[in-house]
């Protein structure tokens, strides 16, 4: 289980996470959306460890990652397996060596067998023949993929996604939807992506939750959603520039003009 | 006159500002070092990590090396000859290159070109990887950056640049010998005679020492300058250039410091 209580982040005086809370239960598919900014990639970075809070509490499996030693800390990330936004391949390896990367510094297998299993791995994103091909030579959907394949292939117990179909067509978005919920259906595991696409939340989520100004300001099934009354909410799902959420950079006359 | 004081007063703050900001980076210096130790002593030691660095950092340098000590001791002894000429010593050149090259030359020069070749890449290679979240991704996968990325820059640092300087110092001294004696037509045998009797060994090692303290200072800087990239393309070049400028400075001011207690 992961739990974000009463999160707070600062960068310098930018309020990021102003109390954020969320609880995401063994099995279950969250997806968090918000807008550009709004701190949803902050809140991936402290699940894993990566940034730690001002105040409040990060826990999985009841383990505060905040206060974990470093060591205990390298040892619970074994459990996760990230998509990054841009794939982040490791750009002087070939594709079978980022995708086998781990397994590779675990040291317990003969490069052969690492390929074997990248190979594999590759197959279930959907890829063939790529492996021995450099990331620069990968398209934005390809590289997704293999930064998929190479999350995956330890065989983590979460998986978290930081917008998993931003940048990409709208053709390969769905294929990459498909590719996340057949994982969760095969893998079994617990997956937090946080995105603005609403398309892919309906598809990929079992609970959608909206942060607006550093806060989980609602939660709920992919169909309450749908449906929700709330004004921010409304706004937001229906993707319109008019409403309370305002528009960054632009001032509210001409919100208001537009309207 | 309130505007002047105001001026002077702002300008005292500023720099302040700066001093704080100095104090602040070399103790994030210091830190990442005390990292990079500790990991550097916890296995796994990722020899062939190592080695890589060591190709990257040592072995790609030696043409420039060579090069620049060469023509550093044809200089020094040309420099020497028609100097000591004017009273007669110029039997010293010999001595006087290989001195030079050996305490000062060798390690500084070798530390400049290492600082501008392989530091730079280490930052823009550290930085490129900060800024497309490659890092993070290691993170993520539960690999320690430090030892994954900096350990193994860090003991090339300390094994190549006084394997390089060894280089340096015997090319710088061939140097001088080529135009001391095939230029100016002077006795080969007074050359090395002069060389050899001067030249202690503690010339040499101390030289090593520093160059050592080099390597490990232009591996640490470079490193700290590229983990902590921020700012997209632009950061990048930032801190390429800010872990050349930082490291050459350090090689100059510490190599003084680093010589009045070695050799004074």
């Amino acid at each position: 289980m992961i739990l974000l209580d009463e999160v707070y982040k600062s960068f310098n005086a930018n309020h990021v996470l102003t109390g954020t809370s969320l609880v995401v239960k063994k099995g279950e598919s969250r997806v968090v959306i918000g807008g550009s900014g709004s701190g949803k990639s902050v809140i991936l970075k402290h699940i894993v460890g990566i940034m730690k809070p001002d105040k409040g509490r990060v826990t999985v499996d009841d383990m505060d990652i905040a206060r974990l030693k470093e060591h205990d800390l390298y040892e619970i990330r074994k459990k996760f397996g990230m998509l990054f936004q841009m794939a982040a391949l490791f750009d002087s390896m070939s594709v079978w060596e980022n995708v086998g990367f781990v397994l590779s510094r675990r040291g317990m297998l003969k490069p052969a067998k690492i390929k074997e299993i990248a190979v594999e791995k590759l197959k279930l994103v959907g890829l063939v023949n790529v492996e021995n091909l450099m990331p620069s030579e990968l398209s934005g959907g390809m590289k997704k993929r293999v930064g998929l394949a190479r999350a995956i292939a330890h065989e983590p117990e979460i998986l978290l996604y930081d917008e998993p179909t931003t940048g990409l067509d709208p053709i390969t978005a769905d294929a990459i939807n498909d590719l996340i919920v057949s994982l969760k259906e095969r893998l079994k595991v617990t997956s937090v992506a946080i995105t603005h696409d609403m398309q892919s939340s309906y598809k990929i989520a079992d609970s959608i939750s909206m942060l607006y100004q550093g806060k989980i300001i609602a939660t709920g099934t992919p169909d309450e959603i749908r449906n929700t009354s709330d004004p921010v909410m409304r706004q937001f799902i229906t993707g319109s520039a008019v409403g309370p959420i305002k528009v960054e950079g632009v001032n509210n006359e001409r919100t208001v003009n537009r309207a | 006159m309130t505007r002047l004081i105001e001026r002077f007063g702002r300008a005292i703050l500023s720099l302040l500002q700066k001093g704080v900001f100095v104090a602040e980076e070399t103790g994030r210096i210091f830190l990442l070092l005390l990292a990079t130790l500790r990991q550097l002593l916890l296995p796994p030691f990722g020899i062939v990590d190592i080695f890589r660095q060591m190709l990257e950092v040592g072995v790609r340098s030696v043409p420039v090396v060579i090069v620049t000590a060469i023509f550093t001791g044809m200089v020094f002894a040309l420099q020497t000859y028609t100097g000591f000429k004017r009273f007669g010593a110029e039997t010293l050149v010999g001595t006087v290159v290989a001195m030079s090259m050996t305490r000062e030359l060798g390690p500084v020069l070798t530390g400049l070109i290492v600082s501008g070749r392989a530091g730079a890449a280490m930052a823009a290679e550290l930085g490129t990887m900060r800024v497309t979240e490659q890092i993070d991704a290691l993170e993520t996968l539960a690999i320690n950056p430090v030892k994954y990325l900096i350990v193994p820059r860090f003991v090339a640092g300390l094994i190549m640049l006084p394997a390089l300087s060894v280089c340096a110092d015997i090319i710088g001294i061939i140097g001088g010998y080529f135009v001391t004696v095939v230029l100016f037509n002077t006795s080969s045998v007074v050359y090395w005679k002069q060389t050899w009797t001067y030249l202690e060994s503690a010339d040499i090692y101390n030289g090593l020492i520093k160059a050592c303290f080099f390597g490990g200072a232009i591996s640490i800087i470079s490193s700290y300058k590229g983990f902590y990239t921020s700012g997209g393309a632009e950061g990048v070049g930032k801190a390429t250039t800010g872990a050349v400028v930082l490291s050459s400075m350090t090689i100059l001011i510490s190599d003084y410091f680093l010589s009045s207690w070695l050799f004074g």
